[in-house]
């Protein structure tokens, strides 16, 4: 536990399975599932070298912001997500690939 | 014990982050992706970071997580959703993510880091609240006006159209 490369190897496996999950998932929200996992994974870098790096805090505030911009991110995407149910009654990204009905 | 507690998060983690991605329900996978983002916050605790796992708690799980299972709710018929839920490449996506993986790993323990030691502070709150105001002033007043814009862009995207 005391060792830089257990982290970084713990945040490389969950953007790769954030990666796998945005590339297969047809359901528009899973997408999003994955692209959180693929932030966290960035924050958890952070935070470990911030934490090997002699306990210096700017990558704290990287991940602060990381976490704000997941957080407008998330709701953007949920009110587009929901739009393109009521007008295509369906989420799947393959079948929402029309800008204008 | 710190060790065994340390590896047992992590492969706890990782579980249910297969989990987000493998489960076929949405639901399991939201609720999946709850305790992937409740393992990290317990990394964020073995890393000294308090501030950070305090705000993993209260945004992620507490905001975005609610928001996706609200999204879920909203856009699916719950009790019929046992479609597939994946596409057909899910083999070479499978693929090529593993390979990224090795890819990062191969990278990662061919780096020689440079590390520096540390004492364990005594809590991260008062430094990264003085870093907020004073060195990171202007990306704080950024991130407030990215989350106006958002909050509003939100609003006028979820209304009715009429």
């Amino acid at each position: 536990m005391d060792q830089l490369n257990n982290y970084l190897f713990i945040a490389a496996a969950l953007f790769s399975i954030g990666l796998f999950g945005v590339m297969t998932r047809r359901n528009g929200i899973a997408v999003l599932m994955g692209v959180e996992l693929i932030l966290n994974a960035a924050n958890i870098n952070f935070v470990a070298f911030s934490h090997f790096g002699g306990m210096n805090l700017d990558g704290h505030i990287f991940a602060l912001i990381v976490i704000v911009l997941a957080a407008a991110e998330a709701a953007v995407a949920l009110a587009i997500v929901i739009n393109i149910y009521n007008n295509l009654n369906t989420i799947n990204v393959d079948e929402a690939s029309r800008m204008k009905e | 014990m710190t060790e065994v507690l340390f590896w047992f998060m992590a492969l706890f983690t990782i579980a249910s982050a297969l989990m987000v991605v493998l489960n076929n329900q949405l639901l399991y996978s939201a609720i999946a992706l709850l305790f992937t983002l409740f393992g990290i916050a317990g990394l964020y605790i073995y890393l000294w970071a308090d501030f950070i796992a305090g705000v993993q708690l209260l945004v992620y799980i507490g905001g975005i997580n609610v928001l996706i299972i609200f999204g879920i709710m909203l856009t699916n018929r719950i009790a019929s959703v046992r479609l597939s839920q994946t596409n057909l490449q899910q083999g070479v996506g499978g693929v090529f993510a593993f390979w990224v993986f090795l890819l990062i790993s191969l990278v990662i323990s061919k780096t020689p880091w440079y590390q520096l030691p540390a004492v364990e502070p005594s809590g991260t709150v008062r430094e990264v609240g003085t870093l907020l105001m004073t060195k990171y002033l202007l990306p704080f007043e950024a991130a407030s006006i990215l989350l106006l814009g958002a909050l509003i862009g939100a609003a006028i995207l979820s209304r009715e159209a009429n």
